[in-house]
């Protein structure tokens, strides 16, 4: 019983953090601002000093949530994109008259989605995480309801996240049809035993799978909500979707492909070979011509899912840790980035499109270097966090002898940097002056975006002890 | 510990380079220095504790974190100091605050920013330098190696407003990458033989291999090592930026293309010392070549006018002098000449900096002259360096250059020993042909009242000079000021007794400084290195090379006290001749000199002009590269081929994107069709197969 | 293929029949329309109005929270079925359960969800 306990104390403390949110907001006078971001702030530290405590206990909590190194370093990434998510956050619900209350308990309760995913042991449970964390992330896709852009946003997510969710529990429900239960482990017994080749239906169940986690990580060709949903949605929830959302998916993905299914590995990558070839080109491709700063993010983190793939389709230890690694180097940069659009917006103006950056060093020098190291970070510049993750990744590609893959994403990555840096020549090199938005930056965001340009170059610099953390929370997947 | 010794000068940096505009000239200037002395006290601590260790547990190692970790390849951050590093440490350290502190005074006319600009810099390379001297793996050396190239490239160019600055940062950076390159294939080698990149992991490896007598891999390996010597420390055939250089402030060629930087490479062939003592063949060419740059320079630096570039080429000379001992495997001689040689030249750079200084940016000697009244401290402190480097005995020059010599005539390269010796003259010959011109004589500077000719030449120059050194007008010349006389003395007092660390037995001395440093260049006792705090085991016997230096260094026989006296007779007398040479032709009978370069004008003229190998080098290197480049790479393979292709896939990716956001079009039922269209085609992949 | 083969003819004869019941009716039933029968509801109450008419959006609200409260009870019903197997853990949990919803009870009354006519936005 304390075992099952200390095994979802992480959750748990998240979960508390929300619900405690939650109530504050309704409970405080109608003129009074309580400081609900703390909540969530102290909960979030909470959950990562409980997943540092729990660290290489490898415990088990209700027979179906593992809390494992592996779990323990997903939390810990997802921990950090919900606090720089809550860092930058005030500043933004004041400008766009957000409920802040409904806003940080949504935010904290897909957290836990999130943190659920990564240690659910069972297909059902990860269902339920899925769905925890979906929902609370519909939520806050839409949460500028009277936004006609913000509502269609939400919605499309909606329906095609709702289909997704069919095709996943419908593979949860093939699986169950063929082995008779859903945990991971007993369909990895049940698979590894039968030396045959594999039943037809098996595959067809993980296809359906894969399905459901490729519509999460938007991968070709289930990314088309991606674009629209990431335009659509607050710049910060953008910002938290697009890296919390993939981490904790990336990390359910691997889980259930490299646990339950690694005996099929021969099976099922060709087909994600081919998935992450198609995600790694058309992100990048179709990312170039891109004029709104949002979705040309939302277009390179389509391609970022192509490279974390390939962190999959290796499916050695290395490769996963790669991949581990990648999401950590991954979010820091990418929640920087639209952090930077997020503070530059003001009510009028959305400073969302990429002419919109013209002349930012002038005007906001701060602010334009920023923004620089982490576009720069994105598209693998030495020495910052996205090239050592990519080294990593591309590495582990060629060791397992991936060659091609490998290929693949360094072209696409050279590509890449043509829409990284058409937004950096704009700060730096553009005649023209855009419309200067002088927002007053609030001191949450200016430490949160300390903290995110310290990881970009501490993951970039040093990155031996976060890779070899990396590595030991592989151990004992598979 | 260790790592402090770097980290205050970077911490100087990074204060400077972000908030220096806003600082004083005080806080910014004392903040430099400030950053500087804290290193040089911390360098003096751990030089303390490495003195208590035994002799041969002389290592203090310390792993800063594991930078690069792949398979097996491992490059740690490991800072290493032992008595070589140490050595270097206070160099780089004592020296360097001496010239920062000059600097205080000499960068005066600088606006804030400059001057801010100027000490962030400087501070830079000195971390820089401070990590190339205590890095204890090939890498970490080679991070400082290109971080303080970097740094020189910047200082040379820092008044980036004139053209032949520029051009003399670019030049020095692009020679210098020519040696960097051989120095990388030279470190990838050596990880391919070694399978590590740690100094003392190589010389334990090197060490159970027999002397490589007939060409093989450790003489490649330790020749392209030597091929970024030459570029870093300026030696045939890569010294041509050296000279150029001096177009940096003179606290710059004092710090950096004198007393340090271009030592460096002296210093790298000492880390490496058992690597190339197994490298005969590597041995000599390092010997031959040292000698012949330090002829080479020797001659040009006779006949050049501008006072800083005879002092370079008499840098040259010397790194020359330095390469010759580690030729002869005399590397402790070598590193000894290269610590002495630190505190006189960077004491003559200053000096010359200050009497360029007092003249308001005049550096060419024929428009000075007389300058000895007017000057006193420079005067005097000046001739200190230039009896040492000239070898008087009693001073610093004299015990290094002579052990120089002694080694390599005792080492069986009697004509090394004798081009040596002619060099020797040589410098005593240029040496005091400066003095005379500058200091002698009668004043041939703008508002003195003679020489009224030369200095109308000159009043374009000088005139813009004094636009910007607008103090000290009127034709009254000053002294160096406090901040300036100050460093000035203390190298003067460096400069004369730096050198009795070094007393040979011929002399009655003990060379204390050879049985120091001999545990650098002989192999580890050990094969692991030791950690801090914990002791080799006392009573290991040395391994036979260390044994073979030890008996060379204590037991020196009555014949070679006898030959070493002879040979220490010889070189003085050389000196004082060369002395008296110039002292005859610059001194007594000015009209010697140009009826000399009358007499022979070819040889004038060959002199004059560095004997032609910068335009020997434009003809035959630079040229055909920019030829080639501009009608084959450029036009053909740069614009044709890979311009075609960058713009092919611009073109390409851009004609596809049109297509593929087609399908973008913002319909929920399309995106729909498109997912279920995948989910099909992903169940279709595994039925059909 | 052969397993499943039966249950294709299966299928066929069940949309066969069904189809042909309704293309039958088409062609042989008897036709005679009069107002009454063509109206919604053919026993009830005449349609005043169009149907498709506004209603308040409390409406949804009150819906949604009556499903969502509705669906705790039906997680009861088998808790309460296991109730003696699940022992002293079992019902600590459903209380977690129940408090959980309780405060979101308490959430939805406090943000005035339940008012239904004082408060406006």
């Amino acid at each position: 019983m304390l075992t099952d306990f200390q095994a979802i104390m992480p959750i748990l403390i998240v979960t508390l953090s929300a619900i405690v949110t939650m109530v504050a907001e309704a409970f405080q006078p109608k003129q009074e601002r309580a400081p609900l971001a703390g909540f969530g702030v102290i909960g979030l530290i909470g959950a990562a000093a409980a997943s540092v405590l729990l660290w290489g206990y490898d415990k088990t909590g209700f027979g179906v949530v593992r809390a494992d190194n592996f779990s323990l370093f997903v939390n810990l990434i997802v921990i950090a994109v919900g606090l720089l998510t809550i860092l930058f956050s005030p500043q933004v619900i004041e400008r766009e008259r957000i409920p802040p209350g409904e806003y940080y308990a949504l935010t904290l309760f897909a957290v836990v989605g999130m943190m659920l995913m990564a240690a659910a042991t069972d297909l059902l449970l990860l269902f339920l995480a899925l769905e925890v964390l979906s929902l609370a992330v519909y939520v806050l896709t839409g949460i500028r309801r009277a936004q006609f852009q913000s509502a269609e946003a939400a919605f499309k997510y909606f329906l095609l996240g709702a289909f997704s969710s069919a095709f996943f529990l419908y593979g949860v429900a093939l699986t169950y049809a063929i082995v008779g239960s859903t945990r991971l482990e007993e369909i990895a017994a049940t698979l590894a035993v039968s030396d045959q080749a594999p039943d037809g239906l098996v595959l067809v169940a993980m296809g359906l799978l894969a399905v459901g986690f490729a519509f999460k990580i938007s991968a070709v060709p289930f990314h088309m909500w991606a674009p629209d949903a990431y335009q659509g949605a607050p710049t910060l929830v953008t910002g938290f979707m697009a890296t919390g959302v993939k981490a904790a998916a990336f990390a359910a993905f691997l889980r259930v492909f490299l646990s339950s299914f690694h005996t099929l590995h021969d099976s099922w990558a060709p087909m994600l070979w081919l998935v992450a070839v198609a995600t790694m080109i058309l992100g990048t491709v179709v990312g170039v011509v891109q004029a709104n700063a949002k979705r040309m993010l939302a277009y390179s983190s389509v391609a970022h899912a192509g490279y974390l793939l390939v962190g999959l389709i290796v499916g050695t230890r290395v490769g996963e840790a790669a991949t581990l690694f990648y999401l950590a180097a991954y979010a820091v940069s990418t929640l920087g980035a639209f952090a930077v659009v997020a503070v530059l917006a003001t009510e009028e103006h959305p400073h969302d499109r990429v002419q919109d950056f013209a002349g930012l060093w002038e005007s906001r020098p701060g602010l334009a270097a920023l923004m620089t190291v982490f576009l720069l970070s994105l598209g693998g510049f030495p020495p910052l966090a996205g090239f050592v993750g990519k080294w990593y990744i591309f590495s582990a590609a060629i060791d397992a002898g991936y060659v091609w893959l490998a290929i693949v994403g360094v072209l696409t990555s050279v590509i890449s940097v043509f829409f990284y840096l058409r937004i950096v020549v704009m700060m730096y090199m553009s005649d023209e002056r855009a419309l200067v938005p002088t927002p007053a930056i609030t001191r949450s965001a200016v430490a949160g975006l300390t903290l995110a340009l310290v990881a970009v170059f501490y993951l970039g610099l040093l990155p031996t002890h976060a890779i070899e953390l990396a590595l030991t929370s592989v151990q004992g997947m598979f | 510990m260790l790592a402090l010794i770097p980290l205050f000068p970077f911490i100087g940096f990074i204060i400077n380079a972000l908030i220096g505009r806003r600082l004083s000239k005080a806080t910014s200037g004392g903040l430099a220095c400030l950053a500087m002395l804290v290193s040089f006290g911390v360098a003096v601590v751990a030089f303390w504790r490495l003195l208590g260790l035994p002799a041969e547990a002389r290592v203090i190692d310390e792993t800063l974190f594991t930078w690069i970790a792949s398979g097996r390849f491992q490059a740690p951050l490991t800072f290493r100091l032992d008595p070589l590093a140490g050595l270097m440490c206070l160099v780089v350290t004592g020296i360097g605050f001496l010239i920062h502190v000059y600097s205080t005074a000499y960068m005066h006319e600088e606006t804030d920013h400059e001057y801010a600009r100027y000490f962030s810099y400087l501070n830079l390379f000195a971390a820089f330098m401070l990590v190339l001297v205590l890095g204890a793996n090939l890498l970490v050396m080679f991070i400082g190696w290109e971080g303080v190239g970097l740094c020189s490239y910047l200082l040379i160019g820092y008044w980036f407003d004139k053209q032949s600055a520029t051009d003399a940062g670019k030049k020095a950076f692009v020679v210098n990458r020519v040696g960097d390159m051989a120095f990388i294939v030279g470190m990838c080698l050596a990880f391919a033989s070694f399978g590590t990149l740690d100094f003392r992991a190589i010389a334990a490896a090197v060490a159970a291999l027999p002397p490589e007598v007939t060409w093989g891999v450790l003489s490649t390996i330790t020749l392209l090592f030597f091929i970024g010597a030459t570029g870093k420390s300026a030696q045939i055939p890569l010294y041509i930026w050296l000279p150029d250089a001096m177009e940096g402030p003179t606290p710059v060629s004092a710090l950096i293309h004198a007393a340090t930087m271009v030592t460096a490479g002296v210093y790298m062939i000492g880390r490496n010392a058992v690597l190339y003592s197994h490298a005969p063949l590597t041995m000599e060419v390092v010997a031959v070549i040292g000698v012949a740059t330090a002829l080479l320079a020797g001659t040009i630096g006779l006949a050049q006018n501008d006072i800083k570039r005879v002092l370079a080429y008499s840098t040259v000379s010397q790194l020359g002098y330095m390469f010759l001992a580690m030729g002869v495997g005399a590397f402790a001689a070598g590193i000894f000449h290269l610590y002495t040689h630190a505190f006189f030249k960077a004491l003559m750079f200053l000096g010359s900096g200050a009497v360029i200084h007092a003249l308001h940016g005049e550096q060419d000697m024929r428009k000075m002259g007389g300058l000895r009244r007017a000057l006193p401290i420079t005067y005097w402190t000046f001739l200190i360096g230039a009896l040492a480097i000239a070898g008087v005995p009693g001073l610093s020059g004299f015990f290094s250059k002579d052990e120089i010599l002694f080694r390599t005539f005792a080492s069986g390269h009697s004509v090394l020993w004798v081009l040596g010796t002619a060099t020797a003259l040589l410098t005593a010959v240029y040496m005091f042909r400066l003095i005379y011109l500058t200091f002698h004589g009668k004043p041939r500077y703008e508002g003195a009242y003679e020489g009224a000719q030369e200095a109308h030449r000159a009043h374009d120059r000088a005139a813009h000079a004094q636009g910007t050194h607008n103090h000290g007008g009127g034709g009254v010349l000053h002294d160096a000021p406090m901040a300036m006389a100050i460093p000035l003395v203390l190298l003067a007092i460096g400069s004369v007794v730096a050198g009795y660390v070094g007393v040979p037995h011929a002399l009655g001395g003990s060379n204390r400084i050879e049985t120091f440093l001999e545990p650098s260049f002989s192999p580890p006792a050990h094969t692991a290195p030791a950690v801090a705090g914990t002791h080799a085991e006392p009573g290991v016997a040395l391994s036979g090379e260390g044994a073979h230096a030890e008996a060379d260094a204590h037991g020196a026989t009555h014949a070679d006290t006898a030959l070493e006296l002879t040979l220490m007779v010889t070189s003085v007398a050389i000196a004082l001749m060369g002395i008296g040479i110039a002292t005859l032709v610059w001194l007594k009978r000015p009209h010697v000199a140009a009826a000399l370069a009358a007499r022979v004008p070819w040889m004038h003229r060959l002199l004059l002009n560095k004997w032609y190998v910068d335009e020997l080098y434009d003809a035959t290197i630079v040229q055909p590269i920019k030829n080639s480049s501009t009608v084959g790479l450029w036009k053909g393979v740069d614009v044709g081929v890979i311009d075609g292709a960058v713009n092919g896939t611009g073109w390409l990716v851009r004609g596809s994107a049109a297509g593929l956001r087609l399908a973008q079009s913002g319909s929920v039922r399309i995106y729909a069709a498109a997912f279920f269209v995948g989910t099909v085609l992903v169940i279709a992949f595994y039925l059909v197969r | 293929m052969d397993g499943w083969l039966p249950i294709v003819i299966l299928l066929g004869l069940g949309l066969a029949f069904a189809a042909g019941n309704v293309l039958l009716s088409q062609f042989v039933g008897p036709r005679s329309p009069s107002p009454e029968k063509a109206a919604p509801y053919e026993c009830g109450m005449p349609a005043v109005g169009d149907a498709r008419e506004r209603q308040s959006v409390r409406f949804y609200l009150v819906a949604m929270i009556f499903l969502l409260f509705d669906i705790e009870v039906a997680f009861l019903y088998p808790w309460a079925m296991a109730l003696r197997d699940l022992r002293w853990a079992g019902y600590v949990q459903v209380l977690v359960f129940v408090l959980v919803l309780f405060t979101g009870y308490v959430y939805i009354w406090r943000k005035g969800a339940l008012d239904w006519s004082s408060r406006e936005e």
